[in-house]
Formats: structure tokens, sequence, C-alpha cells
């Protein structure tokens, strides 16, 4: 068995999905190869190195400047084919998620998405993955000659074990494109999205109105957090769809995560309640979010939490 | 303009799900099943673009009987047609389905193809890029807003951490999000009218499934916390808690 471990970048640089990837593979004691698609790469070598990467296998083309999925499968599944891998990792994000279902179909390699587990048992991988939002938790086996995985963010860690990592650049296939990326949405840039997120502060309906979210907008903020919104919120037209947690959201497992105003109803408990740490604030102590929640507070989260903000910022 | 949007029939997002004995699939009694509200809102694109332009509308569903009702709401929401391809059982590996739906797509030969970015029931998220895969066209998936002009295609695309305005052209394939519409709900006409459409029936030779099942579990069980106070008073120790106790401040 050899790996292939997808170095994914936005912007130039390496995306933290990476190393928890190389984190995966190396407790597993699978030898693996980096490969990295792109035109460009700040610190490449530096930064693999870093996490334990002897080598990084550079596919580059100006062509490749931009994320293309059609052109980016191709030049990966050129990768897979000269590397001589059978397993394909990426990351459960929104690249990885776009990227592994075309190099499945391109392989005809069977694929898992959204991966918390992965365990080798003799030459085959036992794969952990949720489904129904994390209502049932699935173990599988993917019987392809070449396995393709994405792994969930934030749910292995990255270890950094100091490696003099070298650059193998290599020309890649021409590629033409069918889509084209034509620009990034100013303002969204460099916002910290949910499901990459160690912290998470998300607001519900007892927010009683978007005009209060800058409560949790300053918590988040003074947990380094990003924010998150029940889907009440969202469908109030409160928040935008992409902060929402929950089964028709995004399914989060953050180190902590802060449900202010949330009752916690079933389709959101399964999205968030497999966080390290929960907190619930909210005044009904009937709310079934407390079943799943570390430390509650009962009372008036305008109360609570202009409190929580004053205490965590004497501390910062 | 011919589109074509793929649907699946799903368990509502209520639903408290219940495996079944041999903990390889999920006790189906007891369940109201829906249509996926990501194809929900493809229904409702394709119907947008519909009322613009000339076009004509195909549901296409893989499924056993059971999905029948999701593909009557497809309908009842105002598509012209529909295919069910028949099977016994929803295939685990959905690089199996999507195959399938490719065969269907090929032979309708669709301007566009919508459907949801996601079914909520496995969470795969893979078919509308496979698709794009085995029928060679463009596949946009996470899409909040779509505009097509002519042959040309503009979509804005979510990504982590922010939105991308991504180009292509017809035909294509769009993966639906939330954001992109608010689904209209079926009148009592349209109720009526999809009653009489005959649901086109197909079977398949299925390609192998290369994702084997080895059991389902429920997850873990939170115990319950503790109640630190019922007043904010309860927030330095709250505070306290989460440095010292979970170490994840």
């Amino acid at each position: 068995m050899k790996a292939l471990i997808y170095a994914e970048h936005r912007d130039g640089k390496l995306k933290k999905i990476t190393f928890e990837n190389i984190g995966v593979v190396k407790s597993l004691k699978i030898p693996f190869e980096v490969v990295a698609i792109g035109s460009q790469i700040e610190n490449l070598e530096s930064e693999l190195g870093k996490y334990g990467a002897a080598k990084v296998h550079f596919y580059q083309s100006d062509t490749l400047l931009n994320y293309s999925p059609d052109g980016y499968a191709k030049v990966l599944a050129q990768a897979v084919r000269e590397q001589n891998v059978d397993v394909v990792l990426l990351g459960a994000t929104a690249t990885g998620k776009d990227l592994a279902p075309r190099l499945s179909a391109l392989l005809n390699a069977a694929m898992a998405t959204d991966c918390t587990k992965i365990e080798k048992e003799g030459d085959d991988l036992k794969i952990t993955r949720p489904m129904y939002a994390g209502k049932v938790i699935a173990t599988i086996r993917l019987t392809s000659e070449v396995k393709i995985v994405t792994v969930r963010p934030n749910v292995y860690q990255a270890v950094e074990s100091a490696e003099n990592c070298s650059v193998d650049t290599v020309q890649a296939e021409a590629v033409d494109f069918k889509t084209v990326v034509k620009e990034m949405i100013s303002g969204a840039k460099g916002k910290l999205d949910v499901t990459e997120a160690d912290i998470i502060v998300s607001g519900g309906r007892g927010m009683k109105g978007p005009e209060n979210w800058n409560l949790i907008e300053d918590l988040a903020e003074q947990f380094s957090a990003a924010t998150g919104a029940s889907r009440a919120a969202v469908d109030a037209g409160w928040r935008p769809h992409d902060e929402q947690v929950g089964q028709t959201g995004k399914t989060v497992s953050p180190g902590l995560y802060v449900a202010v105003g949330i009752s916690g109803a079933i389709q959101h408990l399964a999205g968030m309640s497999s966080s390290k740490y929960i907190v619930a604030i909210n005044k009904d102590p009937e709310a079934p979010i407390f079943k799943v929640a570390d430390y509650g507070i009962v009372a008036d989260l305008f109360e609570v939490v202009p409190r929580m903000i004053e205490e965590l910022k004497a501390r910062n | 303009m011919k589109i074509a949007v793929c649907i699946k029939q799903v368990p509502d997002t209520e639903t408290r799900i219940k495996l079944a004995d041999d903990k390889k699939s999920v006790n189906e009694d007891q369940i109201n099943f829906i249509l996926n509200p990501y194809d929900e809102l493809a229904v409702e694109e394709a119907l947008k673009l519909k009322e613009q332009n000339d076009a004509e509308v195909t549901i296409i569903s893989l499924g056993p009987d059971r999905i029948i009702s999701a593909i009557r709401s497809a309908l009842a929401m105002g598509a012209d047609r529909a295919i069910h391809i028949k099977v016994e059982k929803i295939p685990d590996d959905p690089g199996v389905v999507a195959a399938a739906l490719a065969e269907v797509i090929r032979e309708e030969s669709p301007d566009l193809v919508l459907l949801g970015k996601q079914a909520i029931d496995d969470d795969h998220a893979q078919i509308p890029s496979m698709l794009g895969q085995i029928l060679d066209m463009p596949a946009v998936t996470v899409i909040v807003k779509l505009e097509i002009d002519g042959q040309n295609v503009k979509a804005e695309r979510e990504v982590d951490g922010g939105h991308e305005i991504v180009e292509c052209q017809l035909s294509a394939i769009i993966g639906a999000q939330r954001g992109l519409n608010e689904p209209r709900y079926a009148s009592l006409k349209g109720i009526m009218k999809a009653r009489k459409i005959t649901i086109e029936e197909k079977t398949l030779t299925l390609k192998d499934s290369a994702l084997e099942i080895l059991e389902y579990n429920y997850p873990p069980e939170k115990s319950p916390g503790k109640i630190i106070g019922d007043s904010a008073d309860a927030v330095p120790e709250l505070i306290k808690l989460l440095n010292e106790e979970a170490g994840v401040i």
C-alpha cells in the first residue's frame, strides 16, 4: 500500500488539512508521496518539511494557476499513475469534495467522503464516516484497486516533525479547462469557515434578530472563532447559508462549540454533537441542546454573552 | 432547452434514524421520506429557467418504488416528464448510481443537468462531479447563484470561507446549494396535473459496487454535562472550566 497526499493550497498557501493527512498516513505507517498541483506555491517545501514530508512532487504548469476540477483531476490522475499509489487522500474541503469525485470517475476508483477515522487492516482500509449528518456512523471498505478518501478537516492532528523536504518538479500534462474561476467575491476572503475552525460560536432563534449578531461576532472574536448559525436563524434570513450548522448545512467537529440561543433540533445536533466540548447558553432548561452540552448556563443569553466577552477580554 | 433534474428520495431531517438488525442498513418502517432538500432547489431552479426560456424539465431518479412519491413531488412543482430507474435498493456506492444516471442522461442529451450538491442521507456529495467526468461536461458544484445566457453559464459557488464566480459553457452540470432559491410549494393544480403524467420506467444493468458497508452504528452518546449556573454569574466558572478542565482556551 502506498498513499498519495494531495497538497491543497489556496492563494498560494497550503491548507492545514494537507498536514493533517500526512499525520493520518504516518500514524498508520503507510508509505506516502505528497503531490501538489499548480503554477507557483510559496514555501512549499519548508511548510511540508515541517510536518514530516521528505519530498513533494510538484506537478507544475502555468495553466494550472487557478483550480479547475477537470484540469486538476486529469493532472492528479497522472500523478496517481506516475507515483504508483493505490490510496489517495484529500481534504473534505470545498476543493477536495469537488476534485475527488472527478478523480474517482476518471480512475474508476471507489471513493469515501468526509471520513473521520481510517484504520489499516492488512492490505485494506477500514474507513469510518458519518452519514445522515452524524445520526449514523458507517464503517466501510473500498474494494477498487485505487481508493480515494477525503478526510474531514480538524479530526486528525497535524504533527510537526522536521524533515528536509525537496521538490521534484514534474511537467504537468496539458489540460484545457471546461470551467474557469473568474473571481473570488470580495469581503468573503479571509473569513474563517466553520468546517475549518477550532472554535465555533453559533447563534439560534434565541438571538431574536440579526441586529443582535454583534454579540456572536464579538464573542467569536474573543475566542478567535468562526461564527455559525442554526437553521432557524438562516431560514429567518438573519444569517447567510454558509454559516448554517446541521443536516442541511455543515457538519462540524471543532474543539469547542458554543451554542447561543440554540434549542437543539435533531438536525442541528446531528451536525455538531461530535464537537469535543460543547457549551450551551439558553434560558430554557428543557432545551435538548443541554443533553449534549458539556457545560451549560441556563440564563438569558443577553446577560451571559456580554459577560463572557468582558471576561475573555480581561484574559486576552 | 432541455433540462434534466436528478433527484433522490431521503428521510426528512427530523427523522430519528433506526438501524436494521443486520446493522448494514437503515430500518425504513417509521421513516417519513421526502424529496432531498438540495434536489428540491435543483427542481426549483429548472422551473425558473423554464419560465424564462422554453424548456422541457425531465426528472430522473433511481430507486425502489417508494421513490415515486418524491418523483410526484417534483412533477407537482411543475416538471414535465419523469424517468424512474427501477432498482430494488439504492446502491451504497455512489459510483454505481452516477454511472446509471449518466447512461440515462446520455440518452436524453439535455443542455443542462441540475441536481443537489449532495443527498442528506449518505452525504457522499459525489454524484455531480462524477457525472461531469463520465459525461465529459463541466460540473460546477455547491452553487448559490446561476445565470444562463445563451450557451454561457455563470455560477456563484460556495467555497471554504467565501464565494467564487465560475464560468462555463452548456451542456453543463450544476450542483445546487442552499441559497440558490426558495423552492415553491406545489399548487393543487400542479398536484392534479402530476397525477396524470406517466412516469417512464427504465431498468439498467448496474455496474458492480466497490463500496462495502461493514457496519452501521449510532454515534457515541454524549453524557450530559453540568449545568454551571442559572445567571451570568456563572461565566467566570465557565471560563475557568474551559481553560483548566477542557483546555480549549
